[in-house]
C-alpha cells in the first residue's frame, strides 16, 4: 500500500507507522538487514489501526475525511465508470463554470448524461474550478444538461461535491438563488431517471441544486449539511472552532441521514477512507449505480416524478429516530 | 369556510397570549413615538400605523404577520388556514441553550407556533390565498414547521383555485434542524409544481430581509416578483460576501433597487400600493379560470 500524502489529524498514529516502515524499507535495501519480519508486523499494525480508526470516526472527523485533497472527484468517477465521455461546457448566456462539470457519456452501454461538482487537485487546477463552489452559471449549465436528458430520454447521474454556492459579489448580480432554485425545480421536474452520490461535501443549497434525485446515495465517510460546521458554530456559538460541536449536533453522516428518511442509501468505503483505495471505491459505487438505475428503469416518467415527489414530500414527516 | 375559521380560532386562542398585553405597553408613553432607522425621525406611532408602518422618508419597517394579513386583504377581513403541527426539535439540538428552550421562547414572544401565518380572503375583491413569513420568529427561518406551513396553504390555493401570495422575510434555514430544513428547499418546490400543473399564479413579496435557502427555492420560484422599497435580498449574507471578496460592497448592494435593475425582480412596490398591484396581476392570470 502506497504511502498517501495527506494525513488528517487523527491518522497521525497510522503516518508514524507508515514512515517508520518507509525507514525500514530504506535501511533493508542500502545494508541487506533481516527487517521482512518488522516490516510485516508494522504493515499490519498500520491496518489494525487504520480499521479502528476508520470504525470510530466521530461526524467532525468524517467531514475531514470528506474534504480529504485525495478523495476521487467527479472527474475521477467519470474516468472510471464513463466511456466516450463528452464535455460540454457553458451556460449559452454568460460564461462556462468549470465549478460543475458535466456532459454526455456511456455507463455500462447506456447513454446518460452526467454531471458533477469538481474541486481540482492542485492549485492551478483549484483555482480552475472555484474549489468546487458554483456560481450561477454553474446550476444554468446543470439546468441546460437536465433540459437535455429530458428532452433525449437519458438518465441524469449526478456527484455532489461542494463546500457550498459561491459567496461573491459577481454571482449574487447574477441570480445566484434564482439558479440554485431553478435548477433544484428541473431536477424534480425530470421524467427521466436521476441518481446523486454525494461523493464529499453536500454543502447546503449549493448540493441540493443538483440532489433532487429519485435516488440519494452518500459515500460512507462523506457529509451533507445545511451549513458548513464551521458556519453554523460561528453563528450559534461565534466560534468557529467549535465546528466538532456543530458537527455533531448537525447530524452530517451519511449514517444519521439514511435513518433521517434524507438518503436512499450508502456506499461502503474502505478501511482507511476513498483516498486509500479510490478504484475500489469507484468500482462498488459503479455496481450499486448500475443496479439503481435498473430499479428505477421500471418507472415510466409520470412515476418518476411521482417517486420523487412523494419521497421528498415524506421527509421528516415519518421520523424514526 | 366556517370551519376553518372555527378551528384556526381554536388553534389561536390556545397560543396567543391575551393580546392586552400588547396592547397596554403600545399605549404607554414610551412607546408612543418610534424612531425611524434611516432618518432618525421620532414618528408619532398612530400616525405609522396609519402609513402601514412607513416612515415619512419611506423606510418599510418590519412589520408582523397578522399585520401583514390584515393591511392586505380588503377592510382586514381574512380566514385563518389551518397549519399542521410537526415533529418538534427532531434532532434534539442544543447550542448553548436547547433548541426547545428557543421555540418556547420564540412563541412567548411571538404568540404562534412558528414563522408561518396564511389566511384565504379577498385582495380588491380578488379571492387569493396568502402566506406570510414572519422575521419576528426566530428570524422567519425555514424549518419543518415553515415547510409544512408553505405546502398546506399552496394545497388549499390548489385546491380552491386560488392564487398564492407568498410574502418573504428569512435569515436562511433553521440551523437547529439540520438537514430537515435543506430539505424544505426541494419540498417546497414540489408544492409549488401542483399549482403550475394547474395553471395557477404564484406571486412573491420579496420583504426585509430575504436570504438563504429562502431566496434561493420558493422566493425566486414566481410568476411574478414584487419587492418593498429598500429590503435586502440575497443568497449569501452581505458579511460573508465581504469576508470571501475581501472588499467593500457597493452602496445599494442586494437592495430590492439593485435586484430590480439586476432582472430578478419585476417591480418595487411601495407598500401602501402591494394589495392594488396584487389585484392588477392576478385579474389578469387568474381570467382563464374565470372564464
Amino acid at each position: 500500500m502506497s504511502a498517501h500524502k495527506t494525513y488528517l489529524d487523527f491518522e497521525k498514529p497510522i503516518a508514524e507507522l507508515e514512515a517508520k516502515i518507509e525507514e525500514l524499507e530504506a535501511l533493508s535495501e542500502g545494508s541487506g538487514a533481516e527487517v521482512g519480519d518488522d516490516i510485516k508486523n508494522l504493515r499490519k499494525r498500520v491496518q489494525d489501526a487504520r480499521a479502528k480508526a476508520y470504525a470510530g470516526l466521530t461526524p467532525w472527523q468524517k467531514a475531514q475525511v470528506a474534504r480529504h485533497p485525495e478523495r476521487p472527484h467527479v472527474v475521477d468517477y467519470i474516468r472510471v465508470l464513463i466511456d466516450d465521455f463528452v464535455e460540454l461546457r457553458g451556460d449559452r448566456g454568460f460564461s462556462d463554470d468549470q465549478a460543475i462539470v458535466g456532459g454526455l457519456g456511456q455507463f455500462r452501454g447506456q447513454g446518460v448524461v452526467i454531471m458533477g461538482h469538481e474541486k481540482g487537485t492542485d492549485t492551478s487546477s483549484r483555482l480552475k474550478h472555484n474549489f468546487g463552489m458554483a456560481r450561477p452559471e454553474g446550476y444554468r449549465k446543470a439546468i441546460r444538461l437536465m433540459d437535455m436528458a429530458e428532452r433525449f430520454s437519458l438518465p441524469v447521474i449526478s456527484f455532489v461535491d461542494t463546500p457550498g454556492a459561491y459567496p461573491g459579489l459577481g454571482a449574487e448580480e447574477r441570480g445566484q438563488a434564482e439558479a440554485i432554485a431553478r435548477s433544484t425545480e428541473r431536477c424534480l421536474t425530470l421524467g427521466v431517471p436521476m441518481i446523486s452520490i454525494i461523493t464529499g461535501e453536500g454543502g447546503s443549497g449549493g448540493a441540493i441544486a443538483i440532489a433532487a434525485a429519485n435516488s440519494v446515495l452518500m459515500l460512507e465517510h462523506s457529509v451533507y449539511s445545511v451549513i458548513s460546521p464551521e458556519g453554523c458554530a460561528s453563528i450559534l456559538w461565534r466560534d468557529s472552532a467549535r465546528a466538532a460541536d456543530a458537527a455533531e449536533a448537525m447530524r452530517i453522516t451519511a449514517q444519521d441521514l439514511h435513518k433521517l428518511g434524507v438518503i436512499d442509501g450508502i456506499i461502503p468505503e474502505p478501511a482507511g477512507g476513498a483516498h486509500s483505495a479510490p478504484n475500489d471505491v469507484m468500482d462498488v459505487a459503479g455496481e450499486i449505480l448500475a443496479k439503481t438505475l435498473g430499479d428505477l428503469s421500471a418507472l415510466d416518467a409520470e412515476g418518476l416524478k411521482a417517486q420523487r415527489r412523494d419521497k421528498f414530500l415524506k421527509i421528516g414527516r415519518v421520523l424514526d429516530i | 369556510m366556517s370551519k376553518d375559521k372555527a378551528r384556526s380560532d381554536g388553534w389561536l386562542s390556545r397560543l396567543v397570549r391575551p393580546g392586552v398585553k400588547a396592547e397596554t405597553k403600545r399605549d404607554t408613553p414610551d412607546n408612543l413615538w418610534v424612531k425611524c432607522p434611516v432618518s432618525g425621525e421620532m414618528v408619532y406611532r398612530p400616525d405609522l400605523e396609519a402609513a402601514l408602518w412607513v416612515t415619512p422618508a419611506g423606510h418599510h419597517m418590519r412589520i408582523d404577520a397578522i399585520k401583514r394579513l390584515s393591511v392586505t386583504f380588503d377592510d382586514g377581513n381574512y380566514t385563518l388556514i389551518d397549519l399542521p403541527d410537526v415533529a418538534e426539535d427532531p434532532l434534539t439540538f442544543t447550542d448553548d441553550k436547547p433548541y426547545e428552550a428557543r421555540l418556547k421562547a420564540a412563541r412567548n414572544k411571538v404568540g404562534r407556533k412558528d414563522t408561518m401565518l396564511a389566511g384565504h380572503g379577498e385582495i380588491q375583491g380578488e379571492r387569493a390565498v396568502v402566506l406570510v413569513q414572519d422575521f419576528s420568529f426566530m428570524g422567519g427561518s425555514l424549518g419543518m414547521a415553515a415547510g409544512e406551513a408553505f405546502i398546506a396553504a399552496a394545497t388549499h390555493a390548489h385546491d380552491h383555485n386560488m392564487p398564492f401570495v407568498v410574502f418573504t422575510a428569512a435569515g436562511g434555514a433553521r440551523m437547529q434542524e439540520g438537514i430537515l430544513s435543506l430539505m424544505q428547499m426541494p419540498r417546497t418546490t414540489l408544492a409549488l409544481q401542483m399549482l403550475k400543473d394547474k395553471g395557477l399564479p404564484y406571486i412573491v413579496v420579496l420583504t426585509d430581509p430575504t436570504t438563504g435557502g429562502v431566496t434561493a427555492s420558493y422566493a425566486m420560484l414566481g410568476d411574478v416578483h414584487l419587492a418593498e422599497p429598500g429590503a435586502l435580498i440575497g443568497f449569501a449574507g452581505p458579511r460573508v460576501i465581504e469576508q470571501t471578496i475581501r472588499e467593500k460592497l457597493p452602496p445599494g448592494f442586494q437592495r430590492s433597487e439593485y435586484l430590480l435593475e439586476k432582472g430578478m425582480v419585476d417591480r418595487v412596490v411601495p407598500r401602501a400600493e402591494l394589495s392594488e398591484t396584487l389585484a392588477k396581476i392576478i385579474r389578469v392570470l387568474m381570467s382563464a379560470h374565470k372564464a
